[in-house]
């Protein structure tokens, strides 16, 4: 036996090397990059059909706050494919769950790009989880629209030209809260609960922009894998807080809200867009969310109030194309998010391109359904300029025409525009 | 268990110990280039095998290769010494955050380019090396289900240590690094991912060949010896306590090869990517591929990467309700797991490298031998616990 190994090993060798050789030569063209053709249909796009995809969180710690915003875009879509669609297309919409899991990110981006050849990523959620992914699909160019976060990152025009975000960013949104407690709460003591990443961040550095830097009397941080914000509570029930900012999702905003009643803390809460949509957070606090929501404050671009009119009509898409499903504040962002998009399709032209919708939104042209004017241009990046204010009065969240925009220099001023109308039942054309 | 193990503990030291002599006194004569030849073929053939497949099955073969990287040392670990690790994915991120976090300093540096990557590299080698060093001396002290519970805090605490630390190591968003293109010379050739994928086997062909060059030595002779019957090692001189604190480290330091080189292919690192359940999957893949075989791991680091997707890929093909199909995408591979694992052992105890065809050098003389030495292999912690 000792004898054949000698033979034989360098013969299977041989041939291994022949054949490893033969493979390398014969299959070089399979993964090679191509040129790109100009006239060759872009990726996703065909004479009929649009196909972008995703990542959301469906399943983990921001699921129950979030999972029905890519529903009710869907909802949406199925809407506008059903009215004829943007230029005789229409949308296919491919949903994947990341978990909210920044690994996982980068996985299903992957394959929606490479396996699934989307034209484009829309709406992808978290602030954590596309920073995974936002070199990646600048890399290889892929439209990166319309993130949904307020994180700052994405207004990058030079550093990453395909990439543009969905809500207020949330330096302006901590600037709004700051401001209106400033006016409100004169003299009491502010704090804040922020989640730690850029979200956390962002937020904080608003609020010291307005209230004046050092002049919160806590700064507690909060991680999303660790359910558990006694520690954090305790100390602001400790250090005095008497108007708690939140820069939370929505499971930790009413985590947070829920600990302070158990441990018997009254204060007053504001809480960012990102994890302020009352219904969704009545859901987790069950049978005391009026109690504990009553005074809530948080901010909204989004025309989400009742007997608006594309409140109106997101209802109507909502119990038609959505199930009925419970209509929230995600419900009317799901939906923006995908108006916003069938717009800048629109504008794209017959054929759309990549780099086409990415000069269409650039153009400036572009009005979405907010109740602050976009700020998307050529060295903007950034979605809606300002916030209004909400409260919750007798369980009911509402606007109460106190509306902020960025002044561009670390602070808000007020804004007394005209909320964009409903145009075409909600169908854009170009 | 207890029923499947008796026979081997009274019969299989003797056995095993013979047989483990006879075995490494052959590997020992056997000339260390053809273990090279060997690794280069694979190499060569794998690198080759990246021309055949799609930049996304490249993404995934890269993916493959890091958690090889791992899977590689776990198996050599449990195989060789029988020392349970569970935490293996905290070994993986050490690896992981030494990358990044090198890599980032030296991107301040100015450096980029093969001295960012080589050093970035040593970085995490020398991260993972030394947890897995401080590990290993714990370890060293501990047997079953102590070790295992050590190396189990390790990879549960590891969110939180990322929060606690998180002015370094960026809390649950990760560290992000510069992202590394494909060199100038190859960029009209290969995309992306493939290049990824090579950088990526290239790794893993380095690491993995230094295990094997390390079980088929002196080192694996030892390490054997120890499994089988400490005491006995003892009293020919074999240091055991040396020869697992040897076998943690080196195991750690590929686990943190692998870490790295995730860290190179999604330029970011994050607690979330090795979570428990991940570290469990990599006990997962090596029982089923086989414990102690390296090609077994191989075959279960295939497995863990690819089974969710074609399970995804699946309930994605079936008609399914938004909320079906959502509450399956979580939960079906865990189950597909965990039935795989029992029909796995209950079938085939040597795991799918059992399962292959003997290598027709092995011959019919050898079979009676392997009987139980595979079967103590599968089974080295009860002998370990108990004495």
């Amino acid at each position: 036996m000792s004898h054949a190994r000698p033979r034989s090993a360098p013969r299977r060798t041989v041939a291994a090397v022949a054949a490893a050789s033969a493979l390398l030569v014969a299959m070089s063209a399979c993964s090679t990059p191509s040129g790109g053709d100009p006239a060759e249909a872009a990726p996703g796009v065909t004479d009929d059909t649009v196909t972008i995809g995703t990542h959301q969180p469906l399943t983990g710690p921001a699921a129950a706050g979030y999972s029905s915003i890519s529903a009710a875009t869907t909802a949406y879509f199925a809407y506008l494919n059903e009215n004829g669609g943007v230029n005789g297309r229409t949308i296919e919409y491919l949903v994947k769950d990341d978990g909210y899991n920044p690994a996982n990110t980068q996985t299903v981006v992957r394959e929606l790009v490479q396996d699934d050849e989307v034209f484009a990523i829309l709406n992808g959620l978290g602030t954590p989880t596309h920073t995974s992914v936002l070199d990646y699909l600048n890399q290889n160019e892929v439209p990166d629209l319309f993130v949904a976060s307020g994180s700052t990152n994405w207004n990058q025009p030079e550093k990453y030209p395909w990439t543009f975000g969905f809500n207020a960013d949330y330096v302006t949104e901590a600037e709004a809260l700051a401001q209106y407690a400033d006016d409100e709460f004169a003299g009491k003591s502010v704090c804040v609960l922020g989640q730690d990443d850029d979200f956390g961040d962002e937020f904080i550095e608003g609020l010291e922009n307005v209230l004046g830097e050092g002049s919160l009397a806590s700064v507690q941080r909060y991680s999303v894998s660790n359910q558990d914000v006694v520690a954090q509570i305790g100390a602001m029930q400790a250090a005095g807080c008497e108007v708690n900012m939140l820069a939370t999702v929505n499971g930790f905003t009413a985590l947070a809200i829920g600990t302070a009643a158990k441990l018997g803390y009254q204060a007053q809460w504001m809480s960012s867009s990102s994890g302020g949509d009352a219904v969704t957070l009545a859901g987790f606090l069950g049978d005391a969310a009026p109690l504990l929501l009553e005074g809530f404050v948080t901010t909204n671009y989004l025309p989400y109030a009742p007997g608006n009119e594309w409140d109106d009509l997101f209802r109507q898409i909502n119990d038609e194309y959505n199930d009925g499903a419970p209509f929230d504040g995600n419900t009317v962002f799901g939906m923006s998010v995908g108006y916003l998009f069938a717009e800048a399709l629109a504008k794209a032209g017959d054929t759309p391109t990549r780099q086409g919708i990415v000069d269409a939104i650039q153009s400036g042209d572009l009005v979405g359904n907010g109740l602050v004017p976009l700020a998307f241009g050529a060295d903007s990046h950034a979605a809606y300029k300002g916030v209004s204010i909400t409260t919750v009065a007798d369980g009911v969240q509402d606007f109460i025409g106190v509306t902020y925009v960025s002044d561009g220099s670390g602070g808000v001023e007020p804004y007394d525009g005209e909320a964009v109308p409903l145009e075409n039942d909600g169908v854009p054309t170009s | 268990m207890s029923a499947g193990t008796q026979a081997p503990l009274s019969a299989g030291p003797l056995t095993t110990s013979i047989r483990a002599g006879e075995r490494g006194g052959a590997r020992s004569r056997r000339p260390t280039p053809r273990l090279l030849v060997t690794a280069l073929v694979l190499t060569v053939v794998a690198i080759g095998a990246t021309f055949l497949l799609d930049p996304y099955r490249n993404y995934q073969f890269a993916l493959i290769a890091a958690t090889f990287c791992a899977t590689a040392g776990l198996t050599l670990l449990i195989g060789l010494t029988g020392q349970l690790s569970l935490g293996h994915a905290a070994l993986m991120a050490a690896g992981g955050y030494g990358y990044a976090l090198t890599a980032n300093a030296l991107t301040e540096a100015g450096i980029d380019g093969v001295p960012r990557f080589v050093l970035s590299l040593a970085g995490a080698v020398a991260a993972s090396g030394l947890l897995g060093l401080l590990l290993g001396l714990a370890a060293a002290r501990l047997k079953g289900p102590y070790l295992s519970g050590v190396t189990l805090v390790l990879v549960i605490a590891l969110p939180a240590f990322t929060a606690v630390f998180s002015g370094v190591l960026r809390g649950d968003q990760g560290v992000q690094i510069a992202y590394d293109g494909v060199p100038e010379l190859l960029r009209t050739i290969i995309a992306v991912e493939q290049w990824q994928a090579w950088v990526a086997i290239l790794v893993a062909a380095v690491f993995v060949t230094w295990l094997a060059a390390l079980r088929n030595g002196s080192a694996g002779l030892r390490m054997r010896a120890v499994r089988d019957d400490e005491t006995a090692a003892r009293l020919q001189g074999v240091r055991a306590g040396r020869v697992k604190v040897l076998a943690f480290t080196a195991s750690s330091i590929t686990a943190g090869a692998g870490g790295a080189v995730l860290c190179f292919v999604t330029q970011s690192v994050s607690p979330g990517a090795y979570t428990l359940a991940f570290s469990l999957l990599l006990v997962v893949a090596v029982v089923i591929g086989g414990l102690g075989s390296l090609l077994g791991a191989f075959l279960g680091s295939i497995v863990i990467v690819m089974l969710p997707w074609l399970i995804q890929t699946a309930t994605g093909a079936l008609d399914l309700s938004a909320d079906a199909a959502q509450r399956l995408t979580g939960n079906l591979p865990v189950l597909v797991f965990g039935v795989l694992l029992i029909v796995v052992t209950a079938a085939w105890p040597g795991g799918i490298r059992g399962a292959l065809p003997k290598r027709p050098r092995r011959g019919a003389t050898s079979a009676p031998t392997e009987e139980p030495s595979t079967t103590s292999a599968a089974a080295p912690i009860p002998t370990t616990t108990e004495r």
